[in-house]
């Protein structure tokens, strides 16, 4: 059986497949039949006004809803032709897929161990190993050079901009397949910002990425697919140029022209 | 708009009142308790010396210090933190990491709030029944279970206070990255949470160290040395309780050195927790 689709149109691979996806808190719908894929290799941005359901799909992708109780999923999620709705071993499942958070969050440790601590989880690894994937790591999220001298400062001594590539960093260390960036800027200054769109651009390479994003020019500028979504609806899904050129719905249009939202 | 001058001055000295009677309440609670303090030092002051640390409690008219009461209490309030710390620290992590949400929760921890305000007294009563009686015998290991018990809704509270601080953004953090949900609370949750708990520990000390009915039923007292925690032992609060209701001047003497030095252990205590607490809150 061939797990891996391919999208006939693209010729890209699809990574994750969304499926009539429906969401409940208790027993409010929050997203109300989603399908969409995110391809392989790209970035797909989610974006759509306050309480549109942006947040909660990305939130769906690793499961992180299981954390609080009353809320629940319908439909099916398939990730390399398992469907993630049923995987059983969670701890698993996140480290294939990771995820990054609206404010910075470092761990209360040292910038090394913020890093070294995810990685020891996984695999047995020697000191020097540790050593190289902390490096290369921090490289890969454009931090190495500015931290490279206190590596054994505490991780919550850095700037919030820092902080958060030291988060992208910690994420990337273990490998995942996948990563989530929820609003990975909101808090940011605009170079902080620049940077961690720059970081995310490089990391398409290697990992497939979604982003939800209140910026259409962010959205924009390091997607390569959109979704607009609206009242837990999926409205339109495509190529990120043709979305915000020439969208299909007039919602879409109304949204990126700034009419609502 | 125009200002109702009248008005205004009303408001005005309204306000005026209640702030002095503010002022006076907080006056009078304040001198009572620079009184007692002052009190506690200038007659403790006066029989400290150092027999007080190196001789035992003595009979009436002779000489005496009270290290046998010293040791005891350290003794047994040592025992009744080692033991009553752990089940604290593990319920309220319960109660904060894995039944936050649960109905069970709720009413342990409404439970948990009646052992927390409940009189020592009946904690002294039912270790009484529980163990002294059983044993047939007064014993420091008695005392130490009384402490224990007071200990543990002291530290359930703390525990899960300074945890639900921990901000949730930490957690899913930590999960994100695949961490089991044990590894989050050993790793990431106490290590966020530690000065705090670290703070309701001391409490919990300071809070037992002075305590007397409870030890009045299972610890009794002692006039000698011992270290043997299956017989009686003497403690500061029995001993102040015991000599301070004496009829002798030297062992009203006694009493008061006592009573200063648990007064002056408790404060050094809740100063190191206030420190803790908020020079290193949780980040």
């Amino acid at each position: 059986m061939n797990v891996m689709s391919k999208d006939v149109d693209t010729g890209l691979t699809e990574k994750i497949s969304v499926q009539d996806l429906k969401f409940y808190y208790g027993s409010s719908l929050a997203l109300k039949g989603i399908s969409m894929p995110l391809f392989e290799r790209q970035v797909t941005a989610f974006i759509g006004p306050s309480g549109c359901g942006k947040s909660t799909l990305l939130r769906v992708l690793n499961r992180m809803y299981d954390l609080y109780p009353g809320q629940r999923a319908e439909g099916k999620i398939m990730f390399d032709g398992e469907n993630i709705l049923d995987m059983k071993d969670l701890n698993l499942l996140r480290s294939r897929v990771g995820m990054v958070f609206q404010k910075p969050t470092p761990f209360p440790m040292t910038i090394y161990e913020n890093i070294a601590f995810g990685l020891r989880l996984y695999e047995r690894l020697p000191k020097s190993e540790v050593d190289a994937r902390v490096e290369s790591a921090l490289e890969k999220a454009a931090l190495w050079k500015e931290v490279k001298d206190k590596l054994h400062a505490s991780g919550l001594s850095l700037s919030g901009g820092q902080q958060q590539r030291l988060c992208i960093a910690r994420t990337v260390a273990i490998r995942p397949e996948v990563i989530l960036f929820d609003e990975p800027c909101s808090a940011l200054d605009p170079i902080s910002t620049a940077k961690v769109e720059e970081l995310i651009d490089e990391l398409k390479h290697e990992f497939t990425i979604a982003i939800v994003t209140h910026n259409m020019q962010q959205a924009a500028r390091v997607s390569q697919r959109t979704a607009f979504m609206y009242l837990g609806e999926l409205v339109e899904f495509g190529d990120t140029k043709k979305l915000f050129t020439n969208p299909t719905d007039s919602r879409t249009q109304d949204y990126i022209t700034g009419r609502f939202g | 708009m125009a200002l109702d001058l009248a008005k205004y001055r009303r408001r005005r000295l309204r306000s005026t009142i209640t702030v002095s009677l503010c002022w006076a309440a907080s006056g009078l609670g304040l001198t009572i308790l620079a009184v007692i303090l002052a009190t506690l030092v200038f007659k403790g002051f006066a029989g400290l010396n150092l027999k007080v640390f190196t001789e035992m409690t003595p009979p009436p008219g002779s000489d005496g210090g009270l290290l046998n009461a010293i040791a005891g209490s350290l003794l047994m309030t040592f025992f009744g933190v080692l033991i009553g710390t752990p089940i604290g620290i593990l319920a309220g992590t319960y109660l904060a990491e894995y039944g936050r949400y649960s109905k069970v929760s709720s009413v342990i921890r409404f439970i948990n709030d009646i052992l927390l305000s409940a009189p020592s007294i009946v904690t002294g009563l039912f270790v009484y029944e529980v163990l002294v009686r059983p044993m047939g015998h007064f014993s420091a290991i008695a005392g130490a279970a009384a402490l224990a018990v007071l200990v543990i809704p002291t530290v359930v509270r703390t525990t899960e206070n300074m945890l639900v601080l921990v901000p949730n953004q930490l957690r899913e953090a930590s999960s994100a990255l695949g961490l089991p949900q044990s590894l989050v609370i050993r790793k990431i949750a106490y290590k966020a949470a530690r000065a705090g708990m670290i703070t309701g520990v001391l409490l919990a000390i300071a809070r037992v160290s002075g305590e007397t009915a409870p030890l009045l039923f299972t610890a009794l007292n002692n006039q000698f040395w011992s270290t043997d925690v299956n017989a009686p032992m003497a403690s500061l609060p029995v001993v102040i309780f015991q000599y301070a209701l004496s009829p002798y001047e030297d062992w009203q003497r006694l009493a008061w050195t006592g009573a200063l030095l648990i007064t002056a252990a408790v404060l050094s205590l809740s100063i190191a927790a206030r420190y803790l607490g908020t020079s290193r809150t949780p980040k």
